[in-house]
């Protein structure tokens, strides 16, 4: 697209065999910027960063990176550095010579070799090991090292395949604040795949949100979350209600909509919204406010509670429909069976049309 | 504590599940050795004749006399070509059926078994219908006018090799094969990120990582190729004899048990010095692997 992209996806297509794993992907991403490609397992996401790296070969489409085409050149000649879900380690080479591995490939000299190999191991902050194998590490060490050595080679773009999901809660978190950091000292463009929406809102600058091999949206997490375009982008990121119905009026910017057990939700009116338009509302879970029954506005019945600590999460009948609600808990935990009142402000619902779009 | 929980029928159990192997073992393996190691320490009369004496004249005979020095190291050397052979052969078979992303390999893996389904003997036979002198080499040959006269390639110590290759060979490529399907597939695509042309990768990643397997191969070929007798007495000729011949001709030719016996351990030594120097460096559980594969 622009000649400042770093990585340019332009119509990526690939097909294993009858089934399309990827379909007509587009693509542009900034020197230096961290994107997430998120979404469900299965959705296409390794393939396509297999693609960039050159392990599989696309169906159609062009792939640019630091402004070369490389999707037509062999995968040695590509300089892309490519972290794998399970490390992938050379379990017989010693930590010194995994991370000097690209190097040696490249002709770098003797003496820069070892300057190089011990700067990327003080980066990812564990000088020192160099003499060890790779299974005398633990998980995140083995984690770590793997960066190192896909960095040590200063590729046009970093690539990471659920580089954290082997990893167990506690280091995963860590890992997530560190390997942030790490990118933003080196200042290397990077595509990170995951499954995991917290994940991906907490690391990127954007994220392309995926399913069956297409990609839903691309924003900011801000955007994303908060701004979803879709039905699918809206029930993957975060909990949502998604309430079918139909639009019975329009006045002043404001929607009432009829939902399917005869109950009205007011919305905030996009523009293209026509009256007696068949939409579905989307509410988060944390915008469905309860309150005292005595307050007003449409009463519910809690059916569950889940006391979460800081927060609680409730379903709640609301005379037919089940509505999600997430509370911080400032003075009281509802219990099950009790009577609330419900409010939901109009500017947090969101409205789809028939196809899932969201109405503009 | 543990131990105090368990009552003592199940502290025998295990003995008893192991009982029938071990029973096996000692009845077929060490009773036999036994017997053998005394009689490796009898007197040798005539023909059929030992006197229950102790001795050490066969030991003495098989340490000065150069015939069986020979012998012994003939079979050395023609089992270390024909495990080398079949590690050459063997190797790049194995690696084809690991790496192939044809969605039946079990077909490939089954086609290496199918041989084994035709006695051993009858194998070893057949290639007196390929190599001998009214064989399909040497009548094809000559119809195309290529030589003149048939080609000396049956009972030569070629012959022999070739046999025990032909038998040798899937044990081989189902090592190799085990080592290299265990290989994670990342590692390869890794090394390629990195920089390497597929033959670096090769080189840098499958081959070092396939070396147990290998190793295992060649272990396992050498010592059943010098433990073989039946294909050097197919195909080879008297001087082509290996050591297994030596010991059969020695009892049921000459029924010198005592030196039968004595030549017996001889080979069991040295094949067992072999296994012990291997599983001192690579581990003897990669070679059971490599035979459960
Ligand atoms: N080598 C392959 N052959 C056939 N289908 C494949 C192959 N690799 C992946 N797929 C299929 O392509 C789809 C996308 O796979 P992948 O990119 O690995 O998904 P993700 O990384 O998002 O979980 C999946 O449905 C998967 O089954
Ligand atoms: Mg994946």
């Amino acid at each position: 697209m622009t000649a400042a992209a770093a990585v340019d996806l332009r119509n990526v297509t690939l097909a294993y065999g009858e089934f399309v794993a990827v379909k007509d992907v587009s693509l542009s991403i900034r020197k230096g910027e961290f994107v997430t490609l998120l979404g469900p397992s299965g959705c296409g996401k390794t393939t396509i960063l297999r693609s960039i790296a050159g392990l599989v070969q696309p169906t159609g489409g062009e792939i640019d990176v630091a402004g070369r085409r490389i999707d037509n050149i062999p995968i040695h000649k590509r300089n892309i550095g490519l972290v794998f879900q399970n490390y992938a380690l050379f379990p017989h080479k010693t930590i010194f010579d995994n991370i000097a591995f690209g190097l040696k490939y490249r002709d770098v000299e003797k003496s820069q070799i070892s300057a190089k190999v011990t700067r990327a191991l003080e980066m990812v902050r564990l000088p020192g090991v160099e003499k060890k194998l790779p299974s005398e590490m633990s998980g995140g060490q083995q984690q770590r090292i793997a960066l190192a050595r896909a960095i040590v080679i200063e590729p046009d773009v970093l690539l990471l395949d659920e580089p954290l999901s082997a990893l167990d809660a506690n280091l995963r978190e860590e890992m997530r604040t560190e390997l942030k950091i790490i990118q933003r000292e080196v200042g290397i463009t990077t595509i990170f795949v995951t499954h995991d929406q917290d994940e991906a809102l907490a690391m990127s600058d954007r994220i392309v949100v995926m399913n069956k091999g297409l990609i839903e949206q691309v924003g900011t997490p801000e955007e994303v979350y908060r701004r979803p375009e879709s039905r699918f982008v809206a029930s993957f990121l975060g909990q949502s209600n998604l309430l079918p119905g139909r639009v019975t009026g329009v006045a002043e910017g404001l929607a009432t909509v009829r939902l399917d057990k005869g109950h009205d939700l007011v919305a905030a009116a996009p523009a293209s919204l026509k009256n007696d338009a068949a939409v579905t509302a989307i509410v988060r879970a944390q915008k469905v406010v309860l309150g005292p029954p005595d307050r007003g506005g449409p009463k519910g019945r809690i059916i569950s509670t889940s006391y979460l600590g800081g927060s609680a999460a409730y379903f709640v009948d609301m005379g037919g429909i089940t509505l999600q609600s997430i509370a911080t808990i400032d003075d009281r935990v509802w219990r099950e069976g009790e009577d609330v009142s419900i409010t939901i402000a109009p500017a947090d619902v969101l409205l789809l049309d028939e196809g899932g779009h969201r109405l503009k | 504590m543990n131990a105090s929980i368990l009552s003592a029928a199940d502290r025998r159990r295990p003995w008893l599940l192991l009982a029938p192997s071990l029973i096996t073992l000692f009845v077929l393996m060490i009773l036999p050795i036994g017997i053998m190691t005394i009689f490796s320490f009898y007197e040798f009369v005539t023909a059929g004749v030992e006197k229950e004496v102790f001795t050490t004249q066969n030991w003495r005979d098989f340490l000065t006399d150069p015939f069986y020095h020979m012998f012994l190291w003939k079979t050395i050397r023609v089992s270390a070509i024909t495990a080398i052979l079949c590690a050459l052969l063997g190797y790049p078979a194995a690696y084809c059926i690991a790496m192939t992303t044809y969605r039946h390999k079990w077909v490939l893996l089954l086609l290496l078994i199918v041989p084994f389904w035709i006695s051993f003997t009858i194998r070893t036979f057949s290639w007196i219908h390929i190599l001998g002198e009214q064989g399909a080499i040497n009548v094809t040959l000559l119809k195309l006018g290529l030589i003149s006269e048939p080609l000396p390639m049956l009972y030569t110590e070629g012959a022999v090799i070739m046999g025990m290759i032909h038998f040798l060979l899937p044990y081989m490529i189902l090592n190799v094969y085990v080592a290299i399907e265990g290989i994670d597939r990342n590692l390869i695509s890794a090394a390629r990120t990195l920089g390497c042309t597929a033959g670096q990768a090769f080189y840098e990643v499958v081959l070092p990582l396939s070396l147990p397997g290998l190793m295992a191969g060649l272990l396992l070929c050498f010592v059943l190729a010098a433990g073989s007798y039946v294909t050097p007495q197919i195909l080879g000729s008297t001087r082509d004899a290996l050591f297994g011949n030596i010991i059969f001709d020695t009892i049921m030719g000459e029924l010198n048990w005592p030196m039968g016996s004595t030549l017996s351990l001889v080979l069991l030594i040295l094949l067992g010095a072999v296994a012990a120097v291997y599983s001192r460096y690579m581990g003897l559980s990669r070679v059971f692997k490599g035979l459960g594969g």
